[in-house]
């Protein structure tokens, strides 16, 4: 059974379609996991003791099992709960965590960086604790980590593909039906491929543009 | 919580753990060895040889591992590669581990002063005595610590064979939440599993990172 492209045009639809549900979930996670990820790193290092603590915990259990094994248990474990999610929520909610908990590292980092007479002279001028946080440390410290959350959602693009094992008809369950209906899996998956490269050049420009900008606003 | 199911099903999560062991040695052997050969080619004098390295990493990274997965696995027998589940899993995810160890590689690699390499070939040592004794002894050291990042990814990224129905941690799992519906457990139960390997393998290349420092 050698190869036959001739087919693939036939489907090109789906799999287009397919490209704006995985654009769609990987911004909706991406947003998720940034604003998630500075609220995590917030809560593990200002957080009582009580919170502080079960964020530590869910932080290590989230980097040392497999992202596919979360959406597992989230997708599942909410069903269980009687929380009937649709697949591409529950996907939007595993992708978002789990890179909130990677952006979150890297943040917390960020916040110990920064200067502490910035935080002293903050509340110096009269500002709250957490308005000192929310309008001083905060923003030098995302800006700092803007690089390496640039990755991390590079990494979340990709990283998407798993949700099409819960059911979510992004690119890599599209290519899976047109599968179905060619048995052609060679032509589509590399359909796929080359259309996941495509979205991953555009996000990789999209991140030095927004690293370029920052770089030249300091 | 299922206290008494997680006894009585935990022997089958012990036997797949192994199985996951057993892929991520394998995978991080081929990761290594393309990760190895990528960093030569990408930093090779000829200049075919750098861009077939260039064009290795940036397909292998540009893409999901598990579309690289599949095309492998289902799309293989298409242009004549017959490959089971395990032995497609093992092969294509070191081969997308060597993409990203490539770089691991070479960034130690060039991160040793030109000096050296210079001063290596001053006292007479031939470009590939230069290489072999003076460089790569220094560059080792930097890449053992990055490298343990890569193979920490990859142990996690072993769970992407489940997909094609290799019987490991996290398609046990996913076999058990079907049958018993008791997604916390099970993930419970796989979840100890993996951080118990991740664990042994950072305390591992801890081990190892102080053991060839210098000082």
């Amino acid at each position: 059974m050698g190869l036959d492209f001739s087919v693939v045009p036939q489907y090109l639809d789906i799999l287009l379609l397919g490209c704006a549900w995985t654009i769609g979930i990987t911004l909706a996670a991406a947003v998720l996991s940034f604003f998630g990820g500075i609220m995590f790193a917030v809560a593990a290092l200002y957080g009582p003791w009580i919170i502080r603590l079960p964020f530590r915990l869910i932080a290590w259990v989230f980097m040392g099992t497999p992202l596919l094994l979360q959406l597992f248990l989230i997708y599942f474990g909410l069903v269980q709960i009687g929380i009937d999610l649709p697949a591409f929520v529950a996907g939007i909610i595993g992708l978002g965590l789990h890179f909130a908990v990677y952006n979150s590292e890297l943040i917390q980092t960020a916040i110990l960086s920064v200067d502490k007479g910035q935080m002293e002279a903050a509340r110096t001028v009269g500002l709250s604790r957490g308005q000192a946080l929310r309008k001083v440390v905060i923003p030098q410290a995302v800006r700092a980590v803007i690089p390496p959350i640039g990755n991390n959602m590079i990494a979340l693009l990709k990283d998407s593909a798993l949700v099409s094992v819960i059911g979510v008809s992004e690119l890599t369950l599209s290519a899976q039906r047109a599968i179905g209906a060619t048995y052609r899996p060679f032509e589509f998956y590399l359909m796929a491929a080359a259309f996941y490269y495509v979205i991953n050049l555009g996000m990789e420009w999209v991140v030095w543009r927004i690293e370029r900008r920052i770089s030249i606003s300091r | 919580m299922d206290i008494d199911l997680m006894l009585k099903v935990y022997p089958f999560f012990l036997e797949a753990a192994w199985v996951t062991i057993l892929l991520s040695v394998l995978t991080a052997l081929i990761g290594l060895t393309c990760g190895a050969l990528g960093a030569a080619a990408r930093l090779s004098r000829f200049a075919l040889l750098r861009f077939v390295g260039a064009a290795y990493v940036s397909l292998f990274r540009g893409t999901p591992a598990l579309i690289q997965l599949f095309i492998l696995y289902f799309g293989g027998p298409q242009i004549g590669i017959q490959l089971d589940a395990f032995e497609a899993g093992v092969i294509g995810l070191g081969i997308n581990a060597g993409a990203y160890m490539t770089e691991t590689i070479r960034g130690a690699i060039i991160s040793i002063d030109k000096g050296q390499r210079e001063a290596a070939r001053t006292l007479g040592l031939s470009a590939w005595q230069a290489v072999y004794r003076i460089i790569l002894p220094q560059a080792a050291r930097l890449m053992v610590r990055p490298l343990g990042v890569n193979l920490n990814m990859l142990i996690k990224a072993t769970a992407l064979v489940a997909a094609i129905s290799v019987i490991e941690l996290t398609y046990t799992a996913q076999r058990y939440i079907g049958s018993t519906y008791k997604p916390f457990e099970m993930f419970l139960l796989a979840g100890i599993l993996y951080m118990i390997i991740i664990y042994v393998t950072g305390r591992g290349v801890a081990w190892l990172d102080r053991k060839v420092q210098i000082n």
